[in-house]
C-alpha cells in the first residue's frame, strides 16, 4: 500500500466535507422551500438510480464480456439472496465480500 | 434522581437499539480498514471525522483502488445525496444557530435521523439538548466500534485480495433497500442502461459524473412524460 499518512488524512478531510454537505445543504438551502414538488420528485426517485450507478461504478475497470465477470456475480447474488432472506446489511456485505475473496483467492473458477 | 441526569439516562437508553447495531457494523468496517495497512487508530479517527457508515466502507473501496480525491469527493455526495432528502423534513426540529445545531447536521446519520424523528424527550426536559445527546452517544458508538474493529484487523493477517468487493456488495445492500421504498422496476432497469452505456460506449473515468447528469435529465424527462409518479 502506497498511501501515506498524508494523503489518508486529506482523503479523509475530502469524504468529511461531502458527507457533511449533504447533510447541511437542506438546511442551508431549501429552508424556505422544503415541500416543492420538484424536490419531492427527486427526492424520490433520485436516490435508487445513484444507487445504481455506483454499482455500474463499482465495476468501471470490467469488461463484463470474458469469463472474468463470473465471480463479481456469484458474490453479487450471494450478496442479494443474504439480504433478502435476513435483511441484515452487515451479513449480507460481510459474507458476500468474504465469499467473492474467497472466489478469486483459491481459483476455484480457473 | 435531578431533572438532568434523568435526561442524560433517558438519551442514553434511547440510542441502545442504534448502539447494538453501529457497534458490530463499525467493528466490520474496522476490520475491513485495519487490513488495507493503516495503524488501526485511524478507524476511530475516521468514525470521529467522517462518522458515515455507508460512506466509510465506500471509503475502504476507494482507498484499495486508490482512487482520485475528486473520485472520493464525487462518489460521496452520490451516496449521500439521500441524506439530503432526510434534512427536508427536520428544518423545523433542529434549533436555529448555535454549535449543537451544526454538530446535529454533521452527525445526522440513517439511525441518527430515525432516532430524532420517532422518539420525545422526557417531560419538562431540554428538548435540543435531548436530540444533541442522541446524536453523540450515537457517535460514540459508532467510534468504539471502528477502533475496536481497527485493532481486531490489526491483529490477524489474512490476504486481502478482492477485499474492493465490498463495494458492489454495499451497494447491492442499497438497491434493494431502496426498491423496496420505490418498488418500480423500469427505474432501476433505466438506470442500469444509462450507467452500462455510459461506462462502456461514452467514458471509463468520468462514467460517474456523465451518466449522473444523464439520469436527472432522463428523470426531467420522465417527469413531464409522467412515467413514474
Amino acid at each position: 500500500m502506497e498511501i501515506t499518512m498524508s494523503q489518508l488524512m486529506v482523503f479523509m478531510l475530502v469524504m468529511a466535507s461531502a458527507t457533511f454537505i449533504t447533510r447541511a445543504l437542506p438546511f442551508v438551502l431549501f429552508d424556505k422551500h422544503s415541500d416543492h414538488p420538484f424536490l419531492n420528485y427527486l427526492g424520490r426517485f433520485l436516490p435508487p438510480v445513484l444507487m445504481v450507478l455506483l454499482l455500474v461504478y463499482s465495476f468501471k475497470n470490467e469488461t463484463f464480456i470474458s469469463l472474468d465477470f463470473v465471480p463479481e456475480l456469484l458474490g453479487l447474488m450471494v450478496t442479494l439472496v443474504l439480504h433478502l432472506l435476513w435483511r441484515q446489511p452487515l451479513i449480507s456485505i460481510v459474507v458476500g465480500t468474504a465469499f467473492y475473496m474467497l472466489l478469486v483467492q483459491t481459483h476455484l473458477l480457473g | 434522581m435531578s431533572a438532568s441526569s434523568n435526561l442524560y439516562t433517558a438519551a442514553f437508553r434511547t440510542t441502545i437499539p442504534v448502539m447494538l447495531g453501529y457497534v458490530p457494523l463499525g467493528i466490520a468496517f474496522g476490520v475491513l480498514f485495519a487490513e488495507l495497512g493503516f495503524h488501526w487508530l485511524y478507524a476511530g479517527l475516521m468514525g470521529v471525522i467522517v462518522f458515515a457508515g455507508t460512506a466509510q466502507f465506500l471509503a475502504v473501496g476507494l482507498l484499495a483502488n486508490q482512487a482520485g480525491l475528486v473520485e472520493v469527493f464525487a462518489a460521496t455526495l452520490l451516496l449521500n445525496i439521500r441524506h439530503m432528502f432526510y434534512g427536508l423534513s427536520l428544518l423545523n426540529r433542529f434549533p436555529k444557530t448555535g454549535l449543537r445545531r451544526w454538530y446535529m447536521i454533521f452527525g445526522l446519520t440513517d439511525e441518527t435521523y430515525s432516532l430524532l424523528t420517532s422518539t420525545r424527550p422526557p417531560a419538562g426536559a431540554d428538548a435540543v439538548q435531548f436530540k444533541f445527546l442522541i446524536t453523540l452517544y450515537n457517535q460514540c458508538s459508532w467510534v468504539l466500534g471502528c477502533t475496536i474493529g481497527g485493532w481486531l484487523g490489526s491483529q490477524i493477517e489474512y490476504s486481502t485480495a478482492g477485499i474492493e468487493f465490498v463495494l458492489p456488495a454495499l451497494f447491492m445492500v442499497l438497491i434493494i433497500e431502496q426498491y423496496r421504498q420505490v418498488p418500480k422496476p423500469s427505474l432501476f432497469v433505466a438506470a442500469l442502461v444509462v450507467g452500462m452505456g455510459t461506462l462502456l460506449f461514452i467514458s471509463r473515468d468520468q462514467m460517474l459524473l456523465i451518466s449522473c447528469a444523464l439520469a436527472v435529465a432522463l428523470l426531467l424527462l420522465a417527469k413531464r412524460a409522467d412515467v413514474w409518479k
